[in-house]
């Protein structure tokens, strides 16, 4: 069984069907990619799994439970972490209180997760008490994937977390998923730096204007041509 | 200065009521933290609390007054007493007249009007109920001044208003900075989105907010009949002006509510004396004006959600 499955799913934004029947799923232990050009539907994939958005059919099963009629809050306390477009960090809270507020439903004890973000993420510590919308772009990324953790999730979903930093911030960002994925972590990973995420991950699916157009492991996808012409930014021709 | 030769008399008189505004301020910055939504029945939530300390009083207090070591008891019994109607009040409201409407992503707009409809019903509710005269507060000191301080005299109300207010304003403040509820509050008002990702439930922190809001209103409503009598309509212009506070410190912004409220209470009193008692409203809305047209962020700024 899929620890996360979708089962033709379509979410629809008042007349508009954002979400053509989408269905995939993600193994326990993967670290899965979800690649698509803007407004493909990657945001509002994740965005349903997490709840904050209903599918008007279709279902989603998390280890076997259905959680597409859950709220948010409900859809974390069962596991699955949500790191949101645009790092979302709240602005006029410490790093600290950031990452206590990942911890919002754990009773007690954050003390041990909190030191493994911190050995991921050396940067946090040491900005311990600064606000969170006083970082650089690169810190706020990594306080929003430290954030997530606090909740220990079985599974997180990363919406983009190359975008908007430079080469050197990415390639620390992806080495860190890796590391996250090795300490049992099962990653689903929306990215629009497709070379990037197919090294990382293991499957990957793309997604056109609301429906799944190829699924296949990501060397496969990595060396496939229209894959390569549609998202590589390679030119065919040429080679 | 007109105000000078009374300074000190019209200090001690400015601060008593305006740690009553803030206290009321709280319930509009709180909610606005929260909603982005000005809740006007918060006049009503206050009025409540007038009604439900006088009815706990009354059943306290004999034909005299008791004074002493039971007027302390009898005066906590009329706060806990209004502070509860008030909250009861504010759950309410925030069931019926708001909660249908965020379900159905209702416009800004709908919520005003929900809630002046809101306030009417309430305010004629309480005055078909319980009679439209003003009806005082039995009296529960025995004696009206409690001490003078440069010269100013300090009555009993006013030092039991300023005490009581002060206590709650800094129970707020550390609810808010320290306590898990509030850093959820302070996460919602920042980004509701984000919060719900966190495992916040949004609708247990709002109802919580309305709560918080109805508690310090309806204390602030008991703590105003001591003074000023209890009647049906006695939430508006009180209302209003906590409203004028809280823009005035910054709505939203919970420390900024409290400034507001002090600043409002004082300048009205000074106001006075330099005008005449009929000036004592007008004062406070030109407040309200002057603050809209040249610095509507207020003194210490829109900061929603900000610890301290």
């Amino acid at each position: 069984m899929a620890m996360l499955e979708l089962q033709d799913v379509h979410v629809k934004y008042g007349a508009v069907e954002a979400l053509k029947g989408v269905t995939l799923e993600v193994n326990e232990g993967e670290i899965v990619t979800l690649l698509g050009a803007n407004g493909a539907g990657k945001t509002t994939t994740l965005r349903t799994i997490s709840g904050l958005l209903r599918p008007s059919a279709g279902r989603i099963l998390f280890e076997g439970r259905p959680i597409d009629q859950m709220p948010a809050h409900e859809v974390l306390g069962i596991g699955v972490g949500h790191v949101p477009e645009g790092r979302r960090v709240f602005p006029r809270m410490s790093v600290q209180e950031n990452l206590e507020m990942g911890a919002y439903q754990r009773k007690g004890g954050n003390k041990e997760v909190m030191q493994r973000v911190f050995e991921l993420f050396p940067v946090l510590s040491e900005r311990k008490s600064q606000e969170g919308g006083t970082l650089s772009g690169g810190e706020q990324q990594m306080l929003a994937i430290g954030r997530a953790l606090m909740s220990r999730p079985r599974l997180i979903l990363l919406d983009e977390p190359s975008m908007g930093l430079a080469p050197l911030i990415v390639a620390k960002i992806f080495e860190i998923i890796a590391e996250i994925n090795d300490d049992g972590t099962t990653v689903l990973l929306v990215e629009q730096n497709a070379a990037q995420a197919l090294k990382l991950a293991g499957r990957g699916y793309v997604l056109e204007t609301g429906s799944i157009v190829m699924s296949d492991d990501a060397a496969t996808l990595l060396s496939d041509d229209r894959v390569r012409a549609a998202y590589l930014g390679e030119d065919i021709g040429a080679a | 200065m007109c105000f000078t030769s009374q300074f000190w008399q019209l200090t001690v008189a400015g601060l008593a009521i305006g740690s009553l505004y803030a206290l009321i301020a709280l319930g509009y910055t709180l909610v606005y933290g929260v909603l982005q939504l000005i809740n006007f029945a918060h006049s009503e939530v206050f009025m409540a609390g007038g009604f439900g300390g006088l009815f706990l009083v009354r059943e306290l207090v004999g034909d005299t007054a008791p004074g002493g070591a039971a007027a302390v008891l009898i005066t906590t019994a009329g706060i806990l007493g209004g502070a509860l109607a008030g909250a009861g009040t504010a759950f309410v409201l925030e069931r019926t007249a708001y909660r249908p409407l965020r379900r159905r992503g209702a416009p800004r707009l709908a919520y005003l009007i929900s809630a002046i409809g809101a306030s009417l019903f309430l305010y004629n509710l309480a005055g078909k109920e319980f009679g439209r005269l003003a009806i005082p507060m039995p009296d529960i000191y025995t004696s009206g001044t409690v001490f003078h301080i440069f010269g100013a005299r300090v009555t009993t109300n006013q030092l039991v208003i300023a005490g009581a207010a002060l206590v709650m304003l800094i129970a707020l403040d550390r609810l808010v900075a320290k306590t898990r509820l509030g850093q959820g509050i302070r996460a919602v008002a920042q980004d509701a989105e984000t919060a719900s990702l966190m495992g916040v439930d949004i609708n247990k922190v709002i109802t919580l907010t309305f709560i918080i809001g109805g508690l310090l209103g309806g204390a602030a409503g008991f703590l105003y009949g001591l003074v000023f009598n209890v009647q049906y309509t006695m939430g508006f212009i009180p209302g209003v002006k906590a409203f004028t506070a809280a823009v005035l410190g910054g709505i939203g912004n919970v420390r900024g509510a409290v400034l507001g409220g002090l600043v409002l209470g004082l300048v009205e009193n000074y106001g006075v004396a330099c005008a005449s008692s009929a000036y004592r409203d007008i004062i406070a809305f030109m407040i309200l004006v002057l603050v809209l047209l040249v610095r509507p962020s207020g003194i210490l700024g829109e900061r929603l959600g900000r610890s301290a």
